[in-house]
């Protein structure tokens, strides 16, 4: 959700940003390649299997994770469902109108799911049940409360959170009915993937951008990195290019920082 | 995620004969629809994609007018007759989302400075999809743009390259996208060397990332050259287009 563009204001900060960040300094005094403070409020939802509130700087997300039993699609049967949804809300900033999901919002919700899924961080085939009739069901869904920038991490952090924290009934198998035990189990978790979202404003790269740096971004970039340091998705995004060169510095960063948000992460999911 | 059925043989030759760093057949052709101010049609592989350009005109809904550039909409749609299963005509998610990138990706190359006040629409219609229709599209497009006579700093050219178990490979087809180990559309604006589009998926080391992306550009500067040729036989000659047939005949 980006903040509506003022012509002359723009051009007149956005000279101020580049000029400040050719000198390597940032508005707020971050270095280029610093996150703003994390941090990590797991289990507030007692109704949920799990949940995870993630304060990125000002930018402020819950996730909240719904187990069930459910069939399974077609071309999958024998793993179980997982999907990943995200709302920006009408209360989380003035520009956010109630109504069908915005282009922003699909962008931002398929974004955040292609990193979890493609990780692999859940392994689906331990959610099923009976192969093509009966699978695990989880769903995901992250609730924007407040935007300040850099909504992809901010929410990608706080699924990886409440997926870490996340307990789920056992099921059993009699015949050919699944029975929910009274056993909570964890939901099978394999890995910890880390997006890493930067913006590239004149010819600086900026790690984890907040609003103001937003509105001023040529174009924003996350790769998504796990536990080995491989990448496991990307997303270009905003109308403008980016070098060769900077997508694979981009690859770099985004497993250096990934590698100390994973521990801030673990550290607070254990 | 191990692949169901074997997409590679022993000899890296893939299903359709291939080896890794092939791309399928590619025939574009520009000037293919006659109302559109500029359009284009491409068939790479069993992609049928139809790219039409209407603009600059006048912008509706009038609040959303920019004044000091055009407004450039890009809209990615499928047949319903395009896909295995009967796919619903209503917009998915994922059209949205690919509309959204392929703008992106498109409007770095238009200069959009030279029309302020007016919208540029782009549909991008598949006929019929095989792997990699977003970059397909995107190269229609971007003769259709250029077919429109829209300012341009460069053409817009795509390609997709992934994993086959461990192998990188270029421009994977339907089966190789739903059955292989990762996908990477990424395009470029060719004279430039500059990215407009990168979305990735799959699980690749840090190298198999580097090889990816660099086959991609690579294959994408190829492709170029016969974005060049459709240009050329369309306004110097060549072969008539199918348009200028029927121009003669009226």
């Amino acid at each position: 959700m980006s903040m509506k563009k003022n012509y002359v204001v723009e051009t007149i900060r956005r000279a101020q940003m580049v000029e400040m960040l050719s000198r390597g300094q940032r508005a707020d005094g971050r270095a280029l390649d610093q996150p703003r403070p994390l941090s990590i409020e797991v289990g507030l939802i007692q109704k949920a299997n799990g949940s995870a509130r993630v304060r990125l700087g000002n930018t402020d997300v819950i996730a909240g994770v719904k187990i069930a039993t459910g069939t399974p699609f077609p071309d999958t049967p024998d793993k179980g469902l997982l999907v990943v949804n995200a709302e920006l809300l009408p209360l989380a900033s003035p520009y956010a109108e109630p109504g069908p999901p915005s282009e922003e919002a699909i962008e931002l919700a398929r974004v955040v799911d292609r990193g979890i899924r493609e990780s692999e961080m859940v392994d689906l085939t331990k959610l099923c049940l009976i192969e093509g009739k009966s699978v695990v069901t989880v769903f995901v869904d992250c609730n924007v409360m407040n935007v300040d920038g850099n909504l992809f991490d901010a929410t990608s952090y706080a699924v990886v959170a409440a997926l870490r924290t996340a307990k789920m009934k056992k099921y059993k198998v009699e015949g050919d009915k699944v029975v929910a035990t009274e056993e909570n189990i964890p939901v099978p978790v394999e890995r910890t993937p880390i997006s890493v979202t930067m913006a590239r404003i004149g010819d600086t790269l900026v790690v984890d951008p907040n609003s103001e740096e937003e509105v001023l971004m040529d174009v924003r970039i996350t790769i998504t990195t796990d536990d080995e340091g491989n990448v496991c998705a990307s997303q270009k995004g905003e109308a403008s290019t980016i070098s060769p060169a900077q997508v694979l510095e981009a690859a770099d960063t985004s497993i250096r920082v990934g590698k100390q948000i994973r521990a801030q992460i673990l550290e607070a999911t254990k | 995620m191990e692949s169901k059925k074997k997409l590679m043989d022993d000899n890296g030759k893939r299903l359709d004969g291939r080896l890794w760093d092939e791309l399928r057949p590619i025939s574009l052709e520009v000037g293919v629809l006659k109302n559109a101010d500029g359009s284009a049609h491409i068939e790479w592989g069993k992609n049928k994609i139809t790219a039409a350009v209407y603009g600059p005109k006048e912008v509706h809904p009038k609040h959303q007018v920019l004044p000091d550039r055009a407004l450039l909409r890009a809209r990615y749609h499928m047949a319903p007759f395009s896909v295995d299963e009967r796919k619903n005509p209503a917009p998915s998610r994922r059209e949205i989302e690919i509309s959204k990138v392929i703008r992106e990706a498109l409007q770095p190359a238009v200069i959009v400075e030279d029309y302020p006040r007016t919208a540029i629409e782009v549909w991008v219609e598949v006929l019929q999809s095989d792997g990699g229709s977003r970059v397909a599209g995107i190269t229609a497009a971007s003769l259709a743009l250029a077919d429109a006579g829209i300012n341009m700093r460069d053409m817009v050219v795509g390609c997709s390259c992934g994993l086959i178990g461990e192998t990188v490979v270029a421009d994977l087809d339907d089966t190789e996208d739903k059955e292989g180990n990762g996908d990477m559309p990424v395009a470029i604006m060719p004279n430039f060397g500059l990215v407009t589009l990168l979305q990735v998926d799959g699980i690749y080391t840090r190298a198999n990332f580097q090889k990816a992306f660099e086959l991609a550009i690579e294959k994408g500067k190829q492709i170029y050259g016969m974005q060049r040729e459709a240009l050329t036989k369309r306004f110097f000659g060549g072969e008539p287009t199918t348009t200028q047939v029927e121009e003669a005949a009226e």
